[in-house]
């Protein structure tokens, strides 16, 4: 659904164009572009047709009591892709409100069975069905603890896939929000050892998640004129701009690919409305986190505490105020007094520092199993916090000159460099 | 020749009004009750009388409406999907892109006959060659030949209400179908009852023995075209993930049919 949204709003696509120079050959040299875009088909890695998979769920709490609004959240789902011989097994984690069958997370699946490998495909523990059924607090954003439950999943994916498969060794990856937990995740296996993983790639992590998100959450407020009151107004631009597009074009599909045809016949604009496209991604998913959370924890922060929502009660409101409340808002209104209440001896500042990757640095330092790929124009990183990677990770780090916040990922190049690096 | 599944259909339809008309103000206002602590950011608060909010629609049957759209998903896991799943398991590839493509090229009486009433005379002769095209060289509609030179057209009565100034009324989900609006209901009605006289044109002309064998032919086509229906939707209920799934679907629709009609 948000794909499809991103799409139908990056129809109004106004760019920058493209063509660099030199040995990296990534089409959109301008983040935002490459952000909202992706990568074209004729860009792409060769992807197989067809993926050998399974649709799989867990009951990750025995005793969950699932409210009845969540009465389709039963169980966690996710996909295993399998070979028919032994070989290595991957999980993957998806990035921030991410599914497991998001339309990045089939790429990543495609592009890891195609090299011959297993593919546990997971969501991320942002995503309303990982709080529901297997988020130990219900409280998500919490790298550390999101990544004991993102543990505990594994070792029952594990369990449930196990004597149907040949497993040679275990590999980790994910992207953007899910590249920072597979760090943490790694750094838990390294005393709990039920996979002892050859080989973890991070693709495109926040190393700070406030700062990170905070950036994210200023992309929408900053760039919807004058302020979300008048969202319907800028709405109602894009559907406008949406039949220029539909008149210029002739068609319509919802393709990376119409995108970038798009983009080779409109004219260079400016970055306000493709960062608002952004900011209302990332606030769609966020919204349906924060409300999940809310209900889950009876939080009291958009429901009233102790109401219980029935199947078919109208949820309309409760969105317009999900949509009206930032990722920070939650982390302050929500997040905070809810880890403080555990620890009430804890500052803010010290919360916010356990939630980067700089709190597990010696780790990072020291393990080197571990990998990073980021690029130089990454949306959700500062100039020093690519340095810090760089300096931390050093040989370790792939740094592309372009491609923004996970543009770039199943580009040609990106791939390869990706499953050489597992396979060496 | 009558055909008792379209009577269903219609029938069923009919139905559907009067429970929508007896839902009629179900939806219902929400009680302040006992344990209850307001919420820190309230509706009442958030919330404000004199902004537009994107995801509003004229949803009156709101309560109703949110009820089939769980008896969809319920319909779509239990019995529709796994239906369609057997299908897709026992019929190799090409058979499943052949019949959808037969049943493509007979539905595209829906955007002919829309078209022309709307006097689209591009999009109608559009679709002519089309159904020209892949009936002939396509051997009766079994491959799509054509929508490598000419792109299918959207035409459904629906849009024909509407490119007459008919507003789309409430919102509605249809059972099994999904979304649509009063206007789109109707429209669906009478594509439905042309699509059916049709089939039955088509019937006569292939004069048959008898008619049980026509009505057995008959009935046979209509379910594997509501598998295949099934099979060319990718659309899986609650896949998004989000708690608002419903209003996302909504506003998605409203938007997509306001498109449909303006072009």
């Amino acid at each position: 659904m948000k794909r499809l949204l991103l799409t139908l709003f990056g129809l109004v696509l106004a760019s920058v164009s493209s063509a660099s120079s030199g040995p990296y050959d990534y089409p959109f040299t301008d983040a935002y572009v490459a952000t909202v875009v992706n990568t074209p088909s004729e860009f792409k890695a060769p992807l197989p047709k067809k993926v050998r998979m399974k649709m799989l769920a867990l009951t990750v709490f025995e005793d969950r009591n699932i409210p009845d609004v969540f009465w389709y959240q039963n169980k966690l789902r996710y996909s295993l892709a399998y070979q028919k011989k032994k070989a290595p097994l991957i999980f993957v984690i998806a990035g921030t409100g991410g599914s497991f069958y998001s339309s990045n997370m089939q790429l990543f699946q495609k592009i890891f069975f195609g090299a011959g490998f297993h593919v546990i495909s997971l969501s991320s523990p942002t995503h309303p069905n990982f709080i529901v059924t297997a988020s130990t607090s219900s409280v998500p954003g919490h790298i550390v603890e999101d990544s004991r439950d993102l543990y505990r999943v594994m070792e029952l994916a594990w369990q449930q896939v196990k004597d149907r498969i040949e497993v040679s060794e275990f590999y980790l990856t994910g992207y953007s929000l899910g590249a920072a937990q597979a760090a943490f995740v790694s750094k838990l296996d390294e005393d709990k050892g039920a996979f002892n993983f050859r080989k973890v790639l991070m693709v495109n992590p926040p190393l700070s998640l406030y700062s990170s998100v905070s950036k994210l959450d200023k992309m929408l407020l900053e760039n919807i004129p004058g302020g979300l009151d008048n969202f319907n107004a800028f709405w109602a631009d894009l559907m406008r701009q949406f039949s220029e597009v539909y008149r210029l074009m002739g068609y319509i599909d919802f393709s990376g690919d119409y995108l970038y045809e798009i983009h080779k016949k409109r004219p260079p604009k400016d970055h306000a409305k493709l960062a608002a496209l952004i900011g209302i991604s990332f606030r769609l998913s966020s919204s349906d986190m924060v409300f999940t959370s809310d209900v889950m924890s009876n939080a009291g922060l958009i429901v009233p505490k102790n109401r219980s929502l029935s199947t078919h009660e109208s949820l309309t409101d409760y969105a317009k105020v999900a949509t009206r409340t930032s990722f920070l808002d939650y982390f302050n209104e929500l997040f905070w007094p809810y880890f403080q209440s555990l620890d009430p001896g804890m500052s803010k500042e010290a919360l916010i520092e356990s939630l980067s990757l700089e709190s597990i640095e010696p780790y990072l330092k020291q393990a080197e199993k571990i990998g990073l790929v980021t690029n130089e124009d990454e949306l959700i990183l500062g100039a020093k916090e690519v340095d810090f990677f760089r300096q931390v990770f050093g040989s370790r780090a792939m740094i592309y000159p372009i491609g923004g916040h996970c543009g770039n990922m199943t580009y040609k190049d990106n791939v390869e460099y990706m499953l050489d690096f597992f396979k060496n | 020749m009558k055909n008792c599944l379209h009577e269903l259909t219609v029938a069923s339809v009919f139905v559907l009004f009067l429970v929508a008309l007896m839902a009629h103000g179900c939806a219902s206002a929400p009680v302040q009750r006992q344990g209850e602590i307001p919420a820190k950011r309230p509706v009442s608060e958030i919330v404000k009388p004199d902004v537009q909010y994107v995801i509003d629609a004229f949803d009156p049957w709101e309560g109703m409406n949110r009820r089939i759209y769980k008896f969809n998903a319920l319909f779509d896991k239990y019995l529709f999907l796994p239906v369609v799943s057997a299908y897709e398991w026992i019929t190799p590839d090409f058979v499943q892109t052949g019949v959808s493509n037969f049943f493509n090229n007979l539905h595209e009486i829906k955007p002919l006959s829309n078209a022309l009433l709307q006097f689209k005379m591009a999009k109608f002769e559009m679709t002519l060659s089309r159904i020209v095209i892949n009936t002939t060289i396509g051997m009766g509609g079994l491959l799509d030949v054509a929508t490598l030179e000419i792109p299918r057209q959207d035409e459904d009565f629906g849009q024909t209400l509407g490119f007459y100034g008919l507003g789309p009324g409430p919102y509605l989900v249809i059972p099994v179908l999904g979304p649509s609006t009063l206007r789109d209901t109707g429209g669906l009605v009478l594509d439905a009852a042309a699509y059916d006289a049709m089939i039955d044109e088509i019937m006569d002309e292939l004069d048959m023995d008898s008619n049980d064998d026509e009505d057995r032919l008959k009935a046979g086509l209509t379910v594997l075209d509501g598998i295949d229906t099934r099979h060319q939707q990718g659309f899986r209920y609650y896949a998004t993930g989000s708690p608002f799934e419903y209003d996302l679907i909504r506003r998605l629709y409203l938007e997509a049919r306001e498109f449909q009609v303006a072009h």
